[in-house]
């Protein structure tokens, strides 16, 4: 009998994913990376730097929300880093080149990203062009156009009250990681515990279960593509508010650091398995790596070879996790 | 009493006649095998009653009603379920999430935002359900997809329960089962049946057809070639009328291919 019982580890990491909706290696591996960094760097442990840690992590946090509902629906948003970039640009233009109010610039950052979203949606759904081609495509165009607008240059001279909201700190905590942690509380209730969130993951297990059960197929996705690009506008709007520039090279390969919290966090890359709660601890693993090496003065360069090798290294551990698990 | 009868069904794709004028009738709780070699039109039968074809003639009955132009949709408000053979089961999801997809009970949070699933609610009616088809499952809260066959298969019977069908219309549910798991499929039937739900069994294992069905309806080249009491016929019988007529050396080979 007691052979038959899973052991204690077995039973909490089940308990984890059944009830948090997280895998606990991920949580394992963010302690054991910032207990290095903190041997490793005598600045590492200090509040201001665990502030800038969550700051530079606001930004891809935001992105790796968008990748996780994108991904666990099935679905593939490569033109996260682009979208961004032409939000921030697009927000700029208009409170600076057009001189309207900043509620209106905020507006024009969000929309922009959600229609560059919702064209997306349309394209998967209704062209039966493949997600990976048709957002690899809007990487192309939505960078492009950032160009265009900007003419290739960053704007600079935001308002007062866009500059607050990239850095600002009212208790002395950065505006942008207040919006990151509410964004993240929102997309962590949506997700696990409404029927949007759970007929989204229903979809990316199985589109016929879903389609059987009378889920409008196509109609969700295209939300969730909008969804997408809506969040790509927010973190554009906080990378802008932050450096005080539109600049239509913001964003540049992040949809590779958003992609990869989210796998980390435990997100099938096949969709059906997805929590925000996970996808903020891998965003946080992203951004101890970033920044621990960043104050061991590696080069930025090493970084983006570590991001990678860290994507295809989570990749790896779940497809082997998953092979091991349908094998029981 | 009858609850569906059909009279005189045709349909055709194209130039292809698939069904040549099908009588078929199945009363309260009956379990009726239907049986036939490939291509003997089981599946378009069975798509017609559901309503995902649409018959060319013929006329459709279902509890005193005529369903001929209802809709999948319409049909299912009425009590006609279908259990296809791939399940449409969500294997990453657990066993609640299954049976609830699309239909998940909500309350407000806090009692503020609506919209929220009621979880607690969720899993203490799917616990009934599996309860009240007599079935155990390892444990309500893990995914279907760690599941066995035969524990699937409960999850959709449990589902397509949801719904209060009068008629359940099963497509190769013990085909790829474990022996084990074949009788607590067949056992699930004999529950439906004594709940007063009639079920339709397509199968090609005719040992399990013979052991749960109370009639079998042999579709041969898109006719009900044959109708047959269970309790008075045998394996020889309806292998035999399967491949046609009285041609017992094509029913001997037939039997040792399957």
């Amino acid at each position: 009998m007691a052979s038959e019982q899973p052991g204690f580890w077995a039973r909490v990491q089940r308990a984890s994913v059944e009830r948090l909706h997280i895998r606990l290696e991920s949580l394992v591996v963010l302690l054991a990376l910032g207990t290095a960094m903190a041997l490793l760097s005598p600045y590492f442990l200090s509040l201001s730097n665990f502030l800038n840690i969550l700051l530079a992590t606001s930004t891809i946090g935001v992105l790796a929300i968008a990748a996780t509902f994108v991904i666990g629906s099935g679905g593939l948003d490569l033109s996260l880093g682009s979208v961004m970039g032409l939000a921030g640009v697009a927000g700029a233009f208009v409170a600076v080149n057009l001189g309207w109010p900043s509620v209106l610039a905020v507006i024009a950052c969000i929309l922009a990203g959600a229609i560059a979203g919702y064209i997306n949606g349309q394209l998967v759904t209704r062209a039966f062009v493949p997600a990976f081609i048709v957002t690899l495509g809007m990487l192309g165009l939505a960078r492009g156009l950032a160009l265009v607008i900007s003419q290739g240059r960053a704007i600079y001279g935001l308002p007062p009250e866009i500059v607050y909201i990239g850095q600002g700190r009212p208790f002395g905590i950065p505006m942008p990681v207040i919006i990151f942690v509410l964004t993240a509380i929102v997309a962590h209730a949506v997700l696990a515990y409404t029927r949007f969130g759970r007929h989204t993951l229903a979809l990316g297990d199985s589109e016929g279960a879903a389609r059987a059960a009378g889920i409008r197929v196509e109609h969700h996705r295209r939300i969730i593509y909008t969804l997408s690009g809506a969040l790509a506008g927010l973190a554009g709007l906080l990378f802008t508010a932050r450096v005080n520039a539109g600049d239509p090279t913001a964003g540049i390969n992040y949809e590779l650091t958003a992609i990869t919290a989210a796998i980390i966090g435990g997100t099938n890359l096949f969709g059906g398995r997805a929590s925000i709660l996970g996808t903020m601890i891998g965003a946080l693993i992203m951004g101890v790596l970033q920044n621990g090496l960043t104050l061991l003065a590696v080069q930025s360069y090493y970084q983006q070879m570590a991001i990678g090798a860290v994507l295809i290294l989570a990749v790896f551990i779940d497809q082997y996790q998953v092979r091991k698990e349908s094998r029981v | 009493m009858t609850l569906l009868s059909l009279h005189g069904i045709r349909k055709s794709f194209g130039a292809v006649d698939v069904l040549h004028g099908v009588d078929l009738s199945v009363a309260a709780g009956e379990v009726v095998g239907l049986v036939g070699d490939n291509g003997a039109g089981k599946s378009t039968l069975m798509k017609t009653i559901t309503g995902i074809y649409r018959a060319d003639t013929g006329s459709i009955e279902f509890d005193g009603k005529d369903i001929l132009a209802l809709d999948p949709g319409q049909r299912r408000q009425l009590g006609i379920e279908m259990i296809y053979q791939d399940l449409s089961l969500a294997k990453q999801q657990d066993v609640a999430s299954n049976i609830f997809l699309g239909r998940e009970p909500t309350k407000r949070l806090f009692g503020l935002f609506p919209g929220f699933v009621d979880k607690g609610e969720m899993d203490r009616q799917a616990a009934k359900m599996i309860e009240r088809l007599g079935a155990h499952l390892p444990s309500i809260n893990r995914s279907v997809g760690s599941f066995s066959g035969g524990q699937q298969q409960t999850v959709a019977i449990a589902r397509a329960l949801t719904f209060n069908p009068k008629l359940v219309i099963m497509d190769e549910p013990t085909a790829a089962l474990a022996v084990r798991e074949v009788q607590s499929v067949l056992d699930l039937i004999r529950r439906l049946k004594s709940e007063g739900i009639a079920v339709i069994l397509i199968s090609h294992r005719l040992n399990d057809v013979l052991s749960v069905t109370d009639r079998i309806v042999v579709l041969r080249h898109g006719r009900a070639d044959a109708d047959l009491v269970t309790a008075r016929t045998n394996m020889n019988e309806v292998v035999s009328r399967i491949v046609g007529g009285g041609d017992i050396a094509a029913a001997a080979a037939h039997e040792q291919r399957g």
